[in-house]
């Protein structure tokens, strides 16, 4: 899918754009449906972030960012831009003030089509708690606080949960790295 | 410029996720604006974030139209044209940070609110945590306290003394709701921090407690 992202970035790819709709449209509703919105509302939104996609698809950059990632990005903020009525702070890497990265490019990175594959593996070998965590916030939204309610455990449990979970991703994805480098 | 002091894993995860209050977000963003290595992380939360959106099977389809509508305009229209900020820096307080304060911190209006401190509150619109910034003169120390729940202190110029560390431009101070502390700012400069607390705090003294209805502390 990062392919099809490059060539509507490169080319302004009609076709490519078309199959990550096809693909990501049903998944980025889902995602938005899980935020409380209204269906009526969700479709607009899922619209926007795809406007978003096809217009910023130049900001893509395969070495940082899988598909599913930036278009997940894009659909976050506009589910906190519009459901929280909240604004997204974000850092701006044209800020004077700024801090740039000083890694050269190509040493850190998978390439994204691996780093789409060992995310998907990290993920599956998370134990089920820690993997329940990470789906309770990125998918349903839910902050840590709602999360310990829901699943009736301490909020530092919660975290500390995150944080595991966090560490085993950050892991497999080094062990990955440097088997293929 | 080297950080050491990093914010947790929780944290920015939680970033990633989109689910964290708009003044904890703020100070998470601007530590990121200063830090590769966070945004290293945070890369790989979103790559989590858009894993688990992708392997969710998607019922029902979208409206093919979308297509066509959602490619009206033509990449990059909604780009700024030439450089993309007329600023030009140094700047002490990185973005998102400036945006919020209304500008860099020699032109912002800061009130004087007693012991060597001086601050500006920013608007945060959202729930939960409130965003400060603060100028603790050079060398004071800030009265003792306790929190109601956690405190995030991002240092952005000068320093900070905090129990037995120093943090530096872009170090992050956590204290959670059970620390009772009094930070302090090192002796070469006045510090500028912007502090995130989500309750207010619990001085210890007796004087410090009656600023404490009128100055957010």
């Amino acid at each position: 899918m990062s392919a099809r992202l490059e060539a509507v970035a490169e080319r302004a790819d009609t076709a490519a754009f078309a199959e990550l709709f096809r693909h990501f449209a049903p998944r980025v509703r889902a995602y938005l449906l899980r935020g409380g919105g209204d269906a009526g509302q969700v479709d607009d939104v899922v619209q926007d972030t795809f406007a978003a996609v096809w217009r910023k698809a130049g900001h893509y950059d395969r070495r940082r960012a899988t598909a599913a990632a930036w278009i997940f990005a894009i659909a976050r903020n506009r589910r906190i831009d519009v459901y929280r009525r909240e604004r997204r702070p974000e850092f701006d890497p044209r800020d004077p003030a700024f801090q740039p990265d000083p890694l050269p490019d190509g040493e850190r990175a998978l390439a994204s089509g691996q780093r789409a594959e060992a995310v998907r593996t990290a993920l599956d070998a998370l134990s089920g708690e820690q993997r329940d965590v990470l789906r309770l916030a990125f998918y349903e939204g839910e902050t840590y606080a709602a999360i310990a309610v829901r699943l009736g455990i301490p909020l530092g449990t919660v975290k500390s949960r995150a944080r595991l979970a966090f560490g085993h991703m950050r892991a497999a994805l080094e062990a990955q790295r440097e088997a293929l480098t | 410029m080297t950080i050491e002091h990093h914010p947790g894993d929780d944290l920015l995860l939680a970033y990633g996720a989109g689910t964290l209050d708009e003044a904890t977000s703020l100070l998470v963003a601007t530590h990121l604006a200063l830090c590769p290595r966070c945004r290293n992380r945070l890369a790989l939360a979103e790559s989590i974030g858009g894993e688990l959106m992708n392997r969710r099977r998607a019922n029902g389809t979208v409206d093919e139209t979308g297509i066509d509508s959602a490619m009206a305009l033509a990449p990059g229209d909604d780009e700024p044209a030439g450089p993309a900020t007329a600023e030009s820096g140094p700047f002490l307080l990185p973005q998102p940070l400036r945006g919020y304060a209304g500008g860099d911190a020699a032109e912002l209006g800061w009130r004087a609110v007693g012991g060597g401190i001086r601050q500006v509150r920013l608007k945060t619109p959202g729930r939960g945590a409130m965003a400060r910034l603060l100028s603790i003169t050079a060398g004071t120390r800030v009265p003792e306290h306790s929190h109601g729940g956690e405190e995030l202190t991002l240092v952005l110029a000068g320093s900070l003394y905090d129990r037995g560390e120093w943090y530096r431009r872009g170090d992050v101070d956590v204290a959670d709701a059970s620390v009772l502390h009094r930070p302090a700012a090192g002796p070469e400069e006045d510090c500028i921090c912007l502090a995130v607390a989500d309750a207010r705090l619990k001085f210890s003294g007796v004087i410090p407690r009656l600023l404490q209805p009128f100055n957010g502390f």
